[in-house]
């Protein structure tokens, strides 16, 4: 719809016409302010917290990962690449290997992720469902913005 | 190619969130949302205004300044 709305107003004789592509509901994914009395469609990005979720890069020391889960309150690492595109993930249970082994050679490849767009609500039942505790958020091209907790789902939910 | 380069432009000039903050910090920028008004109403980005596609025309553009950037935005970019 935008995309058009610009062709119109550069024919118009507009000539300085930007397109926000992604629109209003990144705006909102990205925890921004908006006005007007609602109801807010709460979106799945407004809780992705990138400080929640244990990370490493591809070519880590399996060691090094064991290190880090057992002295923090994570249940698994997102493996990334240089570009903090989400490739992979490592659970306890993967790291008993040899510890110099890099991460890759461990590591469950294609995690389950979802998009910051995404209705709280809708996800938070399916979350419910399954009974899953977090979910990893990332940009449609893969890039990790943090972990969405099903606790922080319910919060904002309940606001 | 025309002299001003846009004789062969495909696309409008798209922007992502940290462009749009850029240039809504700059401050001189007409925000239009172009979804139908009662979405709007319901929830909009500070400072936007409303101009639903179906009634985008002479008189409804009037309104906005010629002289600032515009930028246009919808719900998403499906």
């Amino acid at each position: 719809m935008s995309p058009r709305a610009a062709w119109q107003l550069e024919a118009m004789g507009f000539v300085d016409v930007y397109d926000y592509v992604d629109g209003k509901v990144d705006w909102m994914a990205h925890g921004s302010r908006t006005e007007g009395p609602g109801p807010h469609y709460a979106l799945l990005g407004e809780v992705a917290d990138r400080s929640a979720v244990l990370t490493c890069r591809l070519g880590d020391r399996v060691g090094d990962v064991k290190d880090e889960l057992e002295s923090a309150s994570h249940d698994y690492c997102v493996v990334l690449n240089n570009r903090d595109i989400v490739l992979g993930r490592l659970r306890e249970k993967d790291v008993k290997g040899e510890p110099d082994e890099p991460v890759e050679r461990v590591m469950e490849p294609g995690p389950t992720t979802v998009r910051p767009t995404e209705s709280a609500k809708g996800l938070l039942e399916r979350m419910r469902k399954r009974n899953v505790p977090a979910v990893i958020v990332t940009t449609k091209r893969g890039r990790l913005l943090g972990v969405a907790t099903r606790r922080a789902l319910e919060r904002l939910v309940s606001e | 190619m025309g002299a001003d380069g846009d004789e062969g432009k495909e696309m409008p000039t798209e922007i992502r969130f940290a462009q749009l903050q850029e240039l809504l910090a700059d401050g001189d920028v007409e925000l239009v949302e172009v979804l139908p008004a009662r979405e709007y109403e319901e929830e909009h980005i500070p400072g936007a205004i409303s101009i639903p596609l179906k009634s985008l025309g002479a008189t409804s553009v009037s309104i906005l300044d010629r002289h600032k950037p515009i930028v246009v935005y919808c719900w998403d970019d499906a």
